[in-house]
């Protein structure tokens, strides 16, 4: 059934338990909002050197963007910055793909849970929900970056 | 024409014979992912269109197009009568005194921002600057917010709005501090189209003529559902759109007084709202032309005229009374839902046909994708009233709006498919 490839077990998971969630110490922090359907969030990152030490975040949306954000704090956190930037990269087009796109093993590898998102990138409403964290860890990683260097 | 179900136990009187009524609308017969019949319920966003709507507008293409009040051809002839007929469809629909008094916009936030921008360029007694209030209600659309956001920061004007109660109604309590001296105009939605709370029209516009102010009414949700008579409503202007009442998109209208359009300034300059034009200055056309600039959306007027038409061969007060019923069982219905809670009036009294609520901790947007993939379409967000959402304090709701084609068996679909919403989210 459809709505299985969308509301996939791992994406409900993460929904109901969600990692990493709460705002905590950070070098930057945002918001971003999703102004059609009014999901929001808060979220911080702080770096320490040239790893993602930590993905704190807040926030109220659907299942789908609660879900996302709590696959990126569990999936970028620890990683190396340039690492990070490459899954967020390779989400961003997985999520672009509208459908058209079969991860392979390279991708399922790298992305991990985030895999589970590729049924979500079918439906063009539900992309900007699944795409809200991660647009927001860009965000917030550029400033931290920038306040790190200005220190 | 009543409803064959009518009779029986919990179905209220009033029902219109919608099996008869959805055999005009073609898109109604649609059937989408493996086989689920459309249960359409956003209809508060836009309304779908009878053949006979489809049929006026193509014929119009077909064997009438050309450019209207210009030309001396047959089918500029044709158009323009076309074009001019359809405003006194449209202005006996409202029952306007004129026709002068019916200008065609593109939409109900054109019409809005239309008056807002004729109040900011206006002279005494109308003109909107520093040291005057604008008054709005906080349960107004965003199309209701924002234009006169702009024209009070443009003008210095201060704005202010009526707040609202816990149960969704306008809180007039304290109408004479809110509508004052300074006041020159009070603008406020006939219907909510978050709420479905139907605003005391009255009371409003009693007190804002008592202090000189001008009123404007946002019908939109108004309009499609029951009798609009602008003379008995007592405002000013009324403004509402054609896509949400059978007609086309595209096509938009601003009811005024003649007075106000003969003293008001146009907003918008170009073709066919003048009279004289010389390169140092220009006399314009008396209303409505003053106000259309451009060739106007010709087939779409004709649309809206064919979609006015056809609304009022079933006749307003019945399809009033359908909606009445229908939102009457729906609240009764959906009161069995567990852990749903209304998001507006909670009784049928007073009230449109738009129905919000939100279900337990469930996020909206949830509900209206598992509600698509069993055929029934609702709208979910803040469904741009976003500052009523902030009042109850939810980030977004759910809600299900009726028209003349909605059966109570489409009802009980909304009301068995947020069952399985609980049940897949539980």
């Amino acid at each position: 059934m459809r709505l299985e490839s969308m509301y996939q077990d791992v994406i409900l998971d993460h929904y109901k338990n969600p990692h990493g969630r709460g705002l905590r110490p950070g070098d930057a922090e945002v918001h971003h909002v999703n102004p059609t359907c009014g999901d929001e969030i808060t979220l911080r990152v702080r770096l320490d050197g040239s790893t993602v030490a930590d993905v704190s975040y807040e926030g109220q949306g659907c299942s789908i963007s609660q879900a996302s954000a709590s696959v990126l704090n569990e999936l970028l956190v620890g990683k190396e910055l340039a690492e990070a930037r490459r899954i967020q990269e390779t989400f961003l087009e997985l999520m672009q793909s509208k459908g058209r796109l079969e991860p392979d093993d390279a991708m399922e590898d790298l992305l991990e849970d985030a895999v589970a998102f590729a049924g979500v990138s079918k439906y063009p409403a539900r992309v900007k929900c699944a795409l809200l964290s991660w647009m927001a860890w860009k965000e917030a990683t550029a400033q931290a970056q920038v306040h790190k260097e200005a220190a | 024409m009543t409803d064959a179900r009518a009779g029986l136990p919990g179905l209220p009187a009033g029902l219109l014979d919608t099996e008869a009524i959805r055999k005009d609308f073609p898109i109604l017969d649609r059937v989408l992912h493996d086989g689920k019949k459309l249960v359409y319920l956003d209809n508060a966003a836009s309304s779908q269109k009878p053949r006979q709507v489809l049929d006026a507008m193509n014929t119009y293409y077909e064997r009438h197009h050309a450019n209207v009040h210009r030309g001396v051809h047959v089918l500029a002839e044709e158009a323009t009568e076309l074009y001019e007929g359809a405003r006194d469809k449209v202005a006996a629909f409202i029952n306007a005194p004129s026709r002068d008094e019916v200008i065609f916009t593109k939409n109900a936030s054109e019409s809005l921002n239309l008056v807002a921008n004729m109040l900011g360029w206006a002279d005494e007694p109308y003109r909107v600057d520093s040291g005057t209030e604008i008054v709005i209600t906080e349960m107004e659309h965003h199309s209701n917010i924002v234009p006169w956001q702009l024209l009070a920061q443009r003008t210095g004007a201060r704005l202010k709005w009526f707040g609202l109660t816990d149960e969704g109604r306008l809180d007039l309590s304290t109408i004479d501090g809110i509508i004052t001296e300074r006041t020159k105009i009070v603008s406020f939605t006939l219907v909510s189209n978050i709420l479905g709370t139907l605003n005391p029209v009255r009371e409003i516009v009693r007190r804002a003529h008592e202090v000189g102010a001008l009123v404007l009414i946002d019908a939109s949700q108004a309009a499609p559902h029951a009798v609009l008579d602008v003379q008995d409503l007592g405002a000013d202007f009324v403004a509402f759109t054609g896509h949400k009442m059978c007609g086309p998109t595209g096509i938009g209208v601003l009811w005024g007084r003649h007075e106000l359009l003969e003293d008001l300034p146009p907003f918008l300059g170009g073709g066919e709202m003048i009279e004289t034009v010389s390169m140092n200055s220009s006399t314009y056309a008396p209303a409505p032309h003053k106000f259309e600039a451009g060739t106007p959306p010709i087939a779409q007027a004709v649309g809206l005229g064919a979609a006015v038409d056809y609304l009022s061969g079933i006749g307003m007060d019945r399809i009033a009374a359908h909606e009445h019923a229908l939102t009457e069982y729906a609240l009764a219905r959906l009161a069995e839902v567990p852990e749903l809670r209304i998001i507006g009036p909670a009784t049928a009294e007073d009230r449109g046909a738009a129905i919000s609520f939100t279900l337990g901790d469930i996020h909206p947007h949830d509900v209206g994708q598992v509600l698509d993939e069993q055929g029934i379409a609702v709208r979910v967000g803040h469904h741009c009233a976003r500052p009523v959402c902030l009042r109850y304090g939810i980030p977004a709701t759910t809600r299900a709006s009726f028209y003349l084609y909605t059966s109570p068996a489409e009802v009980d679909a909304l009301v068995d498919g947020l069952e399985y919403v609980r049940r897949f989210f539980g």
